[in-house]
């Protein structure tokens, strides 16, 4: 039944897949006439050359983080989300509520609140597919779909007709006070004698994001309830027959993903923006798809994935702003990046699989002296 | 409201529906034969650039429909490979590609143009013009039926037509023939499709790239007709509304098209008004929107007659070992 080592799946499958949308990346920059080297030297020299970099890109993965964390924990019981953007809207409508209309007297005991309001609207969001796909068998993938749409409608509607200051003219919620203001990674780092760029944009929500991981790690693998999301994720019969109810199952799994892409908001919004603006999830809920394929659906992985299109966009911004390659190239990555570890998994994994066959058959021909009778020697690839 | 505006508001619906309609009709192919296909958008976005780049740089319309067709079967080729020769799942190849369009348009019309993402504007022989039918301008004068024949059915670019056209043709094709038959029968239980000898592979590619072309079409109207060039984004959700009138047609040809039609009516009325007042309760434009993707999860939701999808749609054939 083993194929495979673990190691190959959890490890060289993405690192193949990352090393093919890395190789038709540098072809489409070859493609519209620039140089991939110099482009990669801008994305390392922007993203991670300086502090301010570093901020950007830690602040990006902190949203990836939450969202990738939200596709990951519907995976693990089948279910795909694709509705993170949405519910990350919905999280900032939360979070908006509780920063503007309750005066805080500490960020701290605001970025509880507001955390909890963020993960009860991403979760409300959610919950309405969850429910029509565990009991009337909606499609939860088209729902979500939907959902995202009626969340974009109704925070356009929020932010123009409702929550705008009197005689603004820009679609935004008037800024959030003071005493909400998310101490950043600079006055964080300060007491301990660490400089750090001022003007980035890491916050405090990066320890909450990383929290996250090591609590849905815990959850997945060391709970009965995490135990169960896999049992039903690994079959739905068996997981029936040995009592889970797939009701339950569905409904937490995807309450949990809704509050988790709803939590991004407490970065973006609360920590960054510090006020509700329209488009204020810049597609995260969506690359959060690509981070939780390629991490493999493992808290660990996605973290490490978050980290990397952290790095992506930074990096994909300054080359926006100092070569000739529109932004839209991490667009393309993004892409990429979800075509070969989600949708052609099995055009890396089936000649793997092959390889390894013919590697084990070999080593255990030479070991055990004579081979077994009526084997033919295999070919390691086609 | 006057009987002139309401020639204009259904002449707008039909411009505006007609881009959903190739779309669904699109999705229909391909879901019938068990092939989900949420890279609709994506399609047509493509589409739409390649459509309106050749259309800028040769001058001739009919080439960049035919680039456009031919952009939307690339990605067509790339969806099936993905979800049907490697068996992978079908849902995140449609996501994939959307974002590749979504990314890959504006780069290559930022490298081709320099126009930050866009196509000059088409002129002249670049765009679709309006056709127009026989004895229009002499039957107007006719009170009620002249201005509908001259304003509402006349006077569409030649793509309208075949839009509305391949609505009895899809009907026919899926209800009336062989590979109707055959294809229908692959989306609902591909084993028995194959246990008859036919191809259930051959049958799912051919689906696939009809999808392909009726995409492609939908976004060479969208860039070439409805519009005068393509810009970034241009198709702006139109893919997934044309996948909700697909489930609230119930994977139907006749109800794709009315329910097309509602959408493309919406989309006309959150248009030409803002706001609308009914007897003193203002209706706000962004219920408009999203409106089609309400109706869509209340039908998915079962409370207005169910939605069933073809049982085989979404889980690649795996041939018995």
């Amino acid at each position: 039944m083993d194929k495979m080592p673990k190691w190959a799946d959890v490890v060289l499958i993405p690192l193949i897949s990352l090393l093919l949308a890395t190789i038709l990346s540098a072809l489409v920059i070859l493609g519209i006439g620039e140089d991939p080297i110099a482009a990669v030297k801008i994305m390392f020299d922007g993203a991670l050359g300086s502090t301010y970099g570093w901020g950007y890109t830690l602040y990006y993965a902190t949203n990836f983080m939450f969202t990738g964390l939200a596709v990951a924990v519907a995976f693990h019981a089948r279910l795909f989300n694709i509705g993170g953007e949405g519910q990350a809207m919905l999280g900032g409508l939360g979070v908006a509520m509780a920063c503007l209309y309750v005066p805080w007297p500490h960020w701290s005991i605001a970025l509880l609140a507001a955390g909890v309001a963020a993960m009860l609207f991403g979760a409300a969001w959610a919950a309405i597919p969850a429910y029509l796909q565990a009991r009337r068998g909606s499609h939860i993938v088209i729902t979500t779909i939907m959902f995202n749409f009626i969340a974009a409608a109704l925070l356009n509607y929020m932010l123009v007709n409702v929550m705008r200051p009197e005689g603004s003219m820009d679609p935004a919620t008037e800024r959030f006070p003071a005493a909400v203001h998310l101490p950043t990674l600079h006055e964080l780092l300060a007491p301990l004698g660490i400089g750090f760029s001022k003007s980035a944009p890491a916050n405090v929500s990066l320890l909450v994001a990383i929290a996250a991981c090591v609590l849905v790690w815990a959850l997945i693998w060391r709970t009965r309830l995490g135990y169960e999301i896999r049992a039903y994720g690994h079959s739905e019969t068996g997981a029936r027959y040995a009592g889970i109810s797939p009701f339950r199952i569905t409904m937490i799994a995807m309450l949990i993903s809704g509050a988790l892409a709803g939590l991004m908001a407490i970065n973006n919004v609360m920590g960054e923006a510090e006020r509700l603006v329209l488009n204020s999830t810049e597609g995260a809920g969506f690359i959060g798809i690509a981070v939780a394929l390629m991490g493999r659906s493992h808290p660990f992985g996605v973290f490490l994935a978050a980290l990397l299109f952290g790095f992506l966009f930074q990096g994909g911004a300054e080359l926006a702003l100092w070569s000739n390659i529109p932004r839209e190239l991490i667009v393309v990555i993004q892409a990429l990046v979800i075509l070969f570890t989600g949708a052609l998994d099995n055009m890396v994994r089936m000649p793997l699989e092959r390889l390894f066959l013919a590697l084990g058959n070999r080593r255990r021909d030479m070991g055990e002296g004579a081979p077994l009778p009526e084997r033919k020697p295999t070919q390691p690839t086609e | 409201m006057d009987f002139d505006t309401i020639i204009q508001v259904l002449d707008s619906t039909v411009r505006l529906a007609t881009p959903l309609l190739l779309a669904c009709l699109a999705g229909l192919y391909s879901e019938r034969s068990g092939i989900f296909d949420i890279g609709l958008e994506g399609k047509m976005l493509a589409a739409a650039f390649f459509s309106a780049a050749l259309a800028a740089i040769t001058g001739s319309v009919w080439l960049g429909l035919l680039a456009g067709i031919a952009a939307s079967l690339t990605l067509s080729l790339l969806h099936g490979l993905a979800s049907i020769t490697f068996r992978g799942n079908q849902l995140i190849s449609g996501v994939a590609i959307n974002f590749l369009a979504a990314g890959m348009t504006v780069l290559i019309a930022q490298d081709w143009f320099q126009q930050g993402g866009r196509t000059p504007a088409l002129i002249g022989a670049g765009r679709f013009t309006p056709v127009e039918l026989p004895l229009a301008q002499t039957l107007s004068g006719v009170p009620v039926l002249g201005p509908v024949y001259a304003e509402l059915i006349s006077g569409h670019s030649i793509l309208v037509y075949v839009a509305f056209l391949a609505v009895p043709a899809t009907w026919w094709l899926l209800f009336r023939t062989r590979f109707g038959l055959r294809l229908r029968a692959v989306g609902e239980n591909p084993a028995a499709v194959d246990t008859a000898g036919v191809s259930v592979i051959g049958l799912r590619y051919a689906a696939v790239m009809i999808c392909g072309v009726l995409c492609g079409i939908a976004g060479a109207y969208l860039a070439t007709a409805l519009q005068a060039g393509f810009v970034k984004d241009m198709t702006a959700g139109r893919g997934f509304i044309a996948l909700a009138a697909l489930i609230f047609a119930k994977w139907r040809p006749w109800q794709a098209m009315w329910a097309c039609l509602l959408f493309g009516l919406l989309q006309a009325i959150a248009l030409r008004y803002q706001n609308i007042d009914l007897g003193g309760i203002s209706i706000p434009v962004q219920a408009m929107d999203a409106l089609p993707y309400i109706l869509t999860v209340v039908i998915l939701a079962g409370f207005v007659g169910k939605a069933i999808p073809p049982r085989a749609g979404g889980e690649p054939y795996v041939k018995e070992r």
